[in-house]
């Protein structure tokens, strides 16, 4: 067994906040240091938000959990200071293969696109996931920037006053009321905050059981990702193969509805099951067995006055596609900036809406894809169970079915078409996967990529416009980078940000997200830009 | 928006039928399923045109054409 399961990564220790007279108040409180709540608190502790974290365990996850963590949440970590050693540790994999029945009916490739500095994806238990953003948390406090994790810390009542949220902690050394000017729920899909204030979450339950069962193995199985629809040692059922660091492999075999979970978790039933998939002679240590049944569902909205909440306890969906914890990441990468412009007096408390606006379409979008997904592997009527196998059939001779078989799309970023803080597209001729609201695509320049230059703040990017190095707009500070189609060597600048235009003018927010784009630099037009992307534009 | 066709396109239809009703002889009722849902993703991929397809869905589902 790993050691990081027992090892507490920010114990219990009294806080003076516990002695105090009165509630101490504090700008940001985050219930829940998991992937969601830690990347939070590294985000708003960064911009110099003073942030408390309160979580009632004190060690990384159990079991390894999310497995995938995708390109767009790995470049959020780049902006959060722990990006690298994050894909150092993980297995990067672009090539999967798809069987049917006892048959492989086709492979795929990722086949990455050039010039960008992270993968389509690695793979990395949660647990490594969060050990690395403690680690980055911990980094930051000991630089002095006002991040706090106190384990050992449930919060057992919200309660949203209108000008703060009050809420009750209980430790072991009994309990202390604290005060928060805004309280973020990132305390998972069974989120106590969210019972505590009565809230809804509808959505649709999938009657299906999977087991997941994570194997350290020596085995010769190469770094890819095997998916078996209907194979000869689960009938009926479809089975997964993924690798992770550390020699561990996650199986993944679907059980159906009808099971006896607690029989079916027993490594007497488990490991003949596993013997059967890869082989009698394969030696391999059972490192966690979990069961999950899951559901596709969200809040009506993420925000509640001062309460907002984040990752799974706002939005949960299937796990095929890895969209739990990716899109949780980007639900913080979408806020931190808000809170930030709202604290320091620079944004109206209204921007904060942007954040349901934006984040819903995005939740929208990943139960969209996490369904379908859920559809074609575990076909729920004669009739889908019967196009899915065509659909399989007809993939091993014929490319054009391919494209339709859905072991789990990628976990691709949203873009925030309509969102209220994009500016119409003023740049003809455009590509269209950098208008107003899509996240900025990664490029190679001369010394690093694109991304790493942008983030954390307003920037004015130029292809060969001329426009000031620095502006201020209502106290917000928006700095200039210069680039030129003739520094472009790979033709990547042209592609993602000119299209068929000569030049271009880019206001990017700081979610590295695009606000507008002009064809050439216009003060008036750049400031009513920046007014918009802060909440202070006209309704649309 | 390209119209679906509803007017009699296939030359020798009789010759067509047969083709359909030759390719299912002795063929089991699951084994007749799976060979009109192959024949159905083919024949979507062919049009690929999606308009049409929702065209071809509303048809098939009992629609009555627009006067």
């Amino acid at each position: 067994m790993n050691k990081i399961f027992e090892t507490p990564l920010y114990p219990y220790s009294r806080s003076a906040d516990q002695d105090a007279e009165a509630p101490v108040r504090h700008p940001v409180v985050i219930v829940g240091a998991g992937p969601v709540g830690l990347a939070a608190a590294i985000d708003l502790a960064q911009q110099g938000v003073a942030v408390v974290v309160l979580d009632d365990n004190d060690k990384v996850s159990f079991g390894s959990r999310a497995i995938c963590f995708a390109k767009r949440p790995l470049e959020i970590l780049d902006r959060l200071g722990c990006g690298q050693e994050v894909v150092e540790k993980g297995v990067v994999w672009n090539l999967g293969k798809v069987f049917f029945r006892d048959r492989r009916v086709y492979d795929f490739n990722l086949l990455p696109e050039e010039g960008h500095r992270r993968p389509a994806f690695i793979n990395l238990q949660q647990y490594y996931f969060e050990d690395f953003l403690v680690a980055r948390a911990k980094q930051l406090a000991a630089e002095g920037a006002p991040i706090e994790l106190r384990g050992g810390s449930r919060v057992s009542s919200v309660e949203d006053r209108g000008t703060h949220v009050a809420l009750t902690v209980e430790t072991p050394e009994g309990e202390y009321a604290l005060e928060a000017d805004y309280l973020l729920a990132c305390d998972g899909a069974g989120s106590p905050v969210r019972s505590m204030m009565g809230l809804d979450f509808v959505g649709r339950v999938f009657e299906d059981n999977f087991l997941i069962a994570d194997v350290r193995m020596e085995a010769e199985f190469p770094t890819e990702r095997w998916f078996w629809f209907d194979p000869p040692f689960n009938k009926g059922q479809s089975a997964l193969l993924h690798k992770q660091p550390d020699g561990v492999w996650r199986i993944d075999l679907q059980l159906g509805w009808d099971i006896d979970k607690e029989r079916e978790k027993r490594p007497e039933n488990v490991i003949p099951r596993l013997k059967a998939m890869l082989g009698e002679d394969v030696a391999f240590e059972l490192e966690w067995i979990s069961i999950y049944t899951f559901q596709c569902r969200r809040m009506e909205k993420f925000r509640h006055g001062r309460v907002i909440f984040a990752g799974d306890s706002a939005h949960q969906v299937s796990p095929f596609g890895a969209r739990g914890a990716n899109s949780g990441v980007q639900d913080t990468d979408n806020l931190g900036w808000k809170l930030r412009l709202v604290l320091e007096g620079k944004a109206p408390d209204s921007l904060l809406d942007s954040y349901d606006d934006e984040r819903i379409l995005g939740a929208d979008e990943n139960i969209m894809n996490s369904t379908r997904s859920t559809e074609f592997i575990t076909p729920k009527s004669e009739i889908s169970r019967i196009f899915r196998d065509a659909v399989l059939d007809l993939a091993e001779h014929h490319a054009f079915a391919r494209p339709m078989v859905n072991s789990g799309r990628l976990s691709v970023p949203a873009i925030y078409d309509g969102s209220p803080l994009n500016s119409p597209d003023a740049l003809p001729g455009g590509p269209a996967r950098s208008r107003p609201g899509a996240p900025c695509p990664d490029l190679p320049l001369a010394e690093g990529y694109l991304l790493d230059r942008l983030g954390d703040r307003f920037v004015l990017m130029t292809v060969d416009c001329d426009a000031p190095e620095r502006l201020e707009i209502d106290g917000i500070p928006v700095t200039r980078l210069a680039l030129s189609a003739r520094d472009d060597e790979t033709g990547a600048l042209r592609d993602r940000y000119l299209g068929e235009a000569s030049a271009a003018c880019y206001l990017i927010r700081p979610d590295q997200h695009v606000a507008a784009r002009w064809d050439s630099y216009d003060e008036a037009a750049v400031t009513a830009a920046l007014h918009r992307a802060i909440g202070k534009g006209e309704k649309a | 928006m390209t119209k679906l066709c509803l007017d009699p396109n296939i030359d020798r239809p009789d010759d067509a039928y047969a083709d359909l009703m030759a390719a299912h002889e002795g063929l089991s009722k699951p084994e007749s399923d799976a060979l009109n849902a192959r024949l159905i993703l083919v024949l979507a991929n062919h049009i690929g045109d999606r308009d049409v397809l929702r065209q071809a869905l509303e048809v098939a589902r009992g629609a009555q054409p627009a006067e």
